[in-house]
């Protein structure tokens, strides 16, 4: 009696029909298995054809004030780019404007009066460029592309001359930009890592939120609360479905990534699962602390919704970190998910491994710790 | 006498009208009200969206680590370092020594770009102009990328102006640069108005839905249905405290983005008011046919969830530009109440236009907020039967 009430202390052997309850309740549920299966299926083969931020077919309106040879080639050298799609082109700025206001076009190429008569007589003509930048990001990439063209041209058009006077040699450097991991920088490459972050923080974390709330509705956590079990062995047998729940998804993210895009991991995927086991840990555990202190399912729904939004924006998931002002870069410090973010698009992009990622490693197993003592300690038998 | 008697009469019913609505209303407020963190949630949630969109939603180039690999190692290449490193943009934290450490450097994710110089630069440049300056980005995030290399590229073309005296050199066209409605291109302008499309939304729409749900699942309907109220009246009752607290949330947004944010509101406020008024009843009723159909919480969170939460955050261009889609999923768009809005909120808050461009967004919304209402009345009155 004695020694199994000292094998007992934790009720680590009570765990066994604890887990075959979690699981009963969640077949029972029905719910449950069908959104860990179909949320991620849905979310790899949808989400990547709608979140995409590349910048390409920018709308472009031209004033053409001049109408020469010269600015018929500009506009053609413009549209031959791929990076343009000519909308129109009008006669003054302001109808210009206007197509822009409607946003028909998000950029403005005027082209003055005296363009090519300035270009022949005086050797220097300019050109106004006009963007619109309401979305920051894209105005000053289209902006970027513009100017480069007409750069381009400039010295299309000066060699030409030169050809035909006398031989300058302008000392000059070669720029080549060089794009790694993803040359075509194909926006596809880094969104569906995001997603499958994405997935199996959702589902890892607001399933275990609504568990132990879920219980306290239906009345049923009375039923766990006056028996011997201990908090310990109660939140572990919690914690451990959501756990395998979290490996049923990855792999089934994993599947679709090969099945539909063709991407297989450029690094090991044992590391991969290696490092979402402990993900996983942290997160369903921060989910049920989150669970013990709601009072109803849609309380904890709120709750969670509000941290795993602020956990989403300053995981570096649709904007990179660096580029965050430093306090953000302080607070993104203590989101979980922005670890795994980059875990996941550095195994699986870039084949980075675990001696890139030690640090990783260690904040995500310090979550693991964190929230799940948090879970264990703020689980209450007696209300 | 008959007819004054009737109007006595007809005032009677409009007293015990006014006052089971204020009743009414006053539940309403007691069951939000009750609940004090989900209140505190919904109260703070735009705050915090806000704060987050406005600042780590950031596209700006600060900063950027860099690492350069310069095998050459003369006066031209390290000009060019101190330049890059001296502007606001860069910052050069490594020198490699060997080809293959760009890679590593990648791998571990300590630099976004490497300047990779070719050997005999400077002698290169100025004599045969083989000189070649690689920038190599981490592709993973195309468009940082694609931005670094573009600022990096600006700042080489500085470099090599000032070194040859470009200008000098005849058949140059200047391009002169003008950015409208966001001349600092803050993120913020981008995504205020799709902040206030989603806040608007989650309030009105998922929580009228869930309060109804709820009280279907509590049986509490029951009693408000056997009671002598009108459905019209419950209905509207229903909807007021989840309209008055979108109101205090818009105020908030508004107050918040102008005043923290620096998002001016260009142009006419009233008709942004209204624009926001139209939307807010597109959203109550919709709450109320979601409502209509769910018979539990969870089913009602379900719905809002998949009808309302993910296709406006995916299909509205609150995150993702809706150019971008599929054509499929930009027909999709289209039938969002979310998306017009939050094209409408542009134009009027962010490039100030008039009235006069925003009538179709406006003519939409009317029509849903219209439509839905009608669903809804028709919905709650089957009900009943």
């Amino acid at each position: 009696m004695n020694t199994y009430s000292k094998k007992n202390r934790f009720g680590f052997s009570s765990i066994k029909f604890l887990l075959r309850k979690e699981f009963l309740q969640m077949k029972r549920n029905k719910f449950i298995p069908k959104v860990a299966i179909v949320l991620p299926f849905v979310a790899l083969t949808l989400f990547p054809m709608v979140a995409n931020f590349d910048i390409k077919d920018i709308k472009l309106a031209v004033v053409d004030n001049n109408r020469s040879t010269y600015s018929v080639r500009l506009i053609n050298k413009i549209t031959s780019s791929g990076y343009f799609h000519l909308v129109d082109i009008v006669d003054n700025y302001n109808k210009a404007l206007w197509i822009v206001e409607q946003d028909v076009a998000d950029i403005v190429l005027e082209i003055p009066l005296q363009f090519e008569e300035d270009l022949v007589s005086m050797k220097a003509s300019s050109v106004q460029i006009s963007t619109n930048t309401v979305n920051g990001m894209k105005g000053g990439l289209s902006s970027a592309y513009l100017m480069g063209i007409v750069n381009d041209f400039s010295s299309e058009v000066r060699d030409e001359w030169i050809k035909n006077g006398s031989r300058l040699v302008s000392p000059s450097l070669e720029i080549v930009p060089r794009y790694n991991f993803n040359p075509m920088l194909d926006y596809k490459y880094t969104m569906i890592p995001a997603i499958m972050m994405m997935m199996l923080a959702v589902i890892t974390g607001f399933l275990p939120a609504l568990n132990i709330v879920g219980e306290k509705e239906k009345g049923t956590i009375e039923q766990m609360n006056v028996t011997p079990v201990s908090r310990v062995a109660l939140i572990l047998a919690k914690l451990i479905p959501y756990w395998i729940i979290g490996f049923v998804v990855l792999t089934i993210c994993f599947f679709v990534a090969w099945l539909f895009y063709g991407m297989i991991s450029v690094g090991s995927y044992g590391l991969i699962y290696l490092f979402a086991a402990v993900f996983t840990l942290a997160f369903s555990g921060f989910g049920l602390m989150i669970s013990n202190y709601a009072s109803t399912i849609q309380q904890g729904m709120f709750i969670m919704f509000f941290f795993v939004i602020t956990f989403i924006f300053l995981s570096g998931l649709y904007t990179p970190v660096s580029s965050m002002p430093q306090w953000t870069q302080m607070v993104s410090q203590f989101s979980p998910l922005r670890y795994m973010v980059e875990v996941l698009r550095f195994i699986f992009l870039k084949g980075s491994g675990f001696a890139d990622l030690r640090w990783h490693f260690a904040a995500l197993c310090g979550f693991a710790l964190f929230f799940n003592g948090w879970a264990v300690l703020s689980y209450r038998k007696i209300h | 006498m008959v007819y004054f008697s009737s109007w006595r009469a007809m005032q009677i019913v409009m007293d015990i009208d006014m006052k089971q609505f204020v009743s009414f209303v006053s539940k309403e407020f007691h069951h939000i009200f009750r609940d004090r963190t989900t209140m505190a949630i919904l109260l703070l949630l735009p705050i915090l969206m806000l704060i987050l969109f406005g600042y780590a939603i950031n596209t700006e180039i600060r900063n950027t680590r860099i690492a350069i690999y310069d095998p050459s190692n003369d006066e031209a290449t390290r000009a060019i370092a101190e330049k890059l490193d001296a502007s606001e943009y860069f910052t050069v934290i490594k020198y490699l020594n060997h080809p293959a450490d760009v890679e590593l450097e990648f791998l571990k994710g300590s630099v976004q770009m490497v300047v990779s110089f070719s050997q005999n630069f400077y002698e290169n440049m100025t004599r045969t102009g083989d000189a070649q300056i690689a920038l190599i980005t981490d592709g993973t995030d195309p468009n940082s990328a694609k931005t670094v290399a573009t600022y990096a590229t600006s700042i080489l073309g500085q470099y090599q102006q000032e070194k040859f005296r470009v200008e000098t050199i005849p058949y140059h066209i200047d391009t002169h640069l003008k950015l409208l409605y966001n001349p600092q291109m803050k993120g913020a302008y981008n995504f205020v108005p799709g902040v206030m499309g989603m806040i608007l939304m989650l309030i009105c729409a998922m929580m009228t839905s869930i309060s109804i749900a709820r009280e279907k699942e509590m049986g509490t309907m029951e009693v408000l249905l056997v009671s002598p109220v009108k459905p019209l009246v419950m209905i509207i009752a229903k909807t007021i405290p989840y309209f008055f607290l979108s109101l205090v949330n818009l105020t908030t947004i508004l107050l918040l983005s102008v005043f923290l944010l620096g998002v001016p509101i260009a142009g006419s406020f009233f008709w942004l008011i209204v624009l926001s008024l139209i939307y807010l009843f597109v959203n109550l009723s919709l709450g109320l046919v979601i409502s209509s159909f769910a018979q539990s919480q969870l089913v009602a969170l379900l719905m809002s969830g998949m009808v309302l939460m993910i296709p406006v955050i995916m299909l509205s261009g609150l995150m993702f530009p809706v150019e971008n889609m599929p054509k499929f999923f930009q027909v999709l768009s289209q039938i969002i109440p979310a998306k017009w809005y939050i094209v409408g909120v542009k134009k009027i808050m962010i490039k100030g236009l008039s009235l006069s461009a925003i009538t179709l967004e406006l003519g939409i919304l009317l029509g849903m907020a219209v439509m839905l209402i009608g669903i809804s009345l028709k919905k709650f009155k089957h009900r009943l039967e």
